[in-house]
């Protein structure tokens, strides 16, 4: 039974990782500023992922904490910069039309 | 063992974008509450439930956004919508007049 967790923790480690550059990969050739930031945002919760695996791993509760306040700065990074793309957008696209 | 179930749901190759949100989503919640099992004590199960919680929340409010500024944006989407594309561009400016430009 333990065998079986050891070898599906070591399974997950492995695909959060490899999403994670994925989503790297995605974030720096994306074509648009969405995409950049869509790709940071899955960043976010593969780590908060990553975290409840490492937890885990290594039977310490703490790490749970971390991927809480993970979650909490992601999920305001997220919106910050979904407001500034859109906002930035309109702005550009007023002051073309006015000038 | 249930931990195992969640964890094998990660690969994912980000098709596009929103396809990474549900599947973040999921995968997410299923390796907490795999980390909840294999745990088995009443405050980190409560931690993980507050964690999940969250997620749930603020994904869609995320995608949401997100989308939305996709469209005002007007980026290439894959089939042509100018139709709904312009009806879409004239609100978010029309909601974006604030009075002091009067």
């Amino acid at each position: 039974m333990s065998g079986f967790l050891e070898l599906s923790l070591e399974i997950g480690f492995m695909c959060v990782v490899a999403s994670v550059v994925l989503a790297f990969v995605r974030m720096i050739k994306g074509p648009s500023l969405q995409d950049r930031v869509v790709a940071l945002d899955f960043m976010t919760v593969a780590i908060v992922a990553f975290c409840g695996l490492a937890a885990v791993r290594y039977r310490t509760s703490a790490f749970l904490d971390v991927a809480l306040v993970l979650a909490l700065v992601g999920f305001l990074a997220t919106v910050a910069l979904a407001r500034f793309a859109e906002r930035n957008i309109v702005r550009n696209r007023k002051g073309g039309t006015d000038d | 063992m249930i931990g195992g179930l969640g964890l094998l749901r990660m690969p994912d190759v980000l098709i596009r974008m929103h396809a990474s949100t549900k599947i973040g989503t999921l995968s997410c919640g299923l390796i907490l509450a795999g980390c909840a099992v294999v745990f088995a004590e009443p405050d980190i199960v409560i931690r993980v439930i507050a964690i999940v919680l969250f997620i749930l929340l603020t994904a869609p409010i995320g995608a949401h956004m997100m989308g939305r500024s996709v469209l005002s944006t007007g980026v290439d989407l894959w089939q042509n919508e100018d139709i709904a594309q312009d009806r879409v561009e004239d609100a978010l400016l029309r909601e974006h007049d604030t009075p002091e430009e009067k």
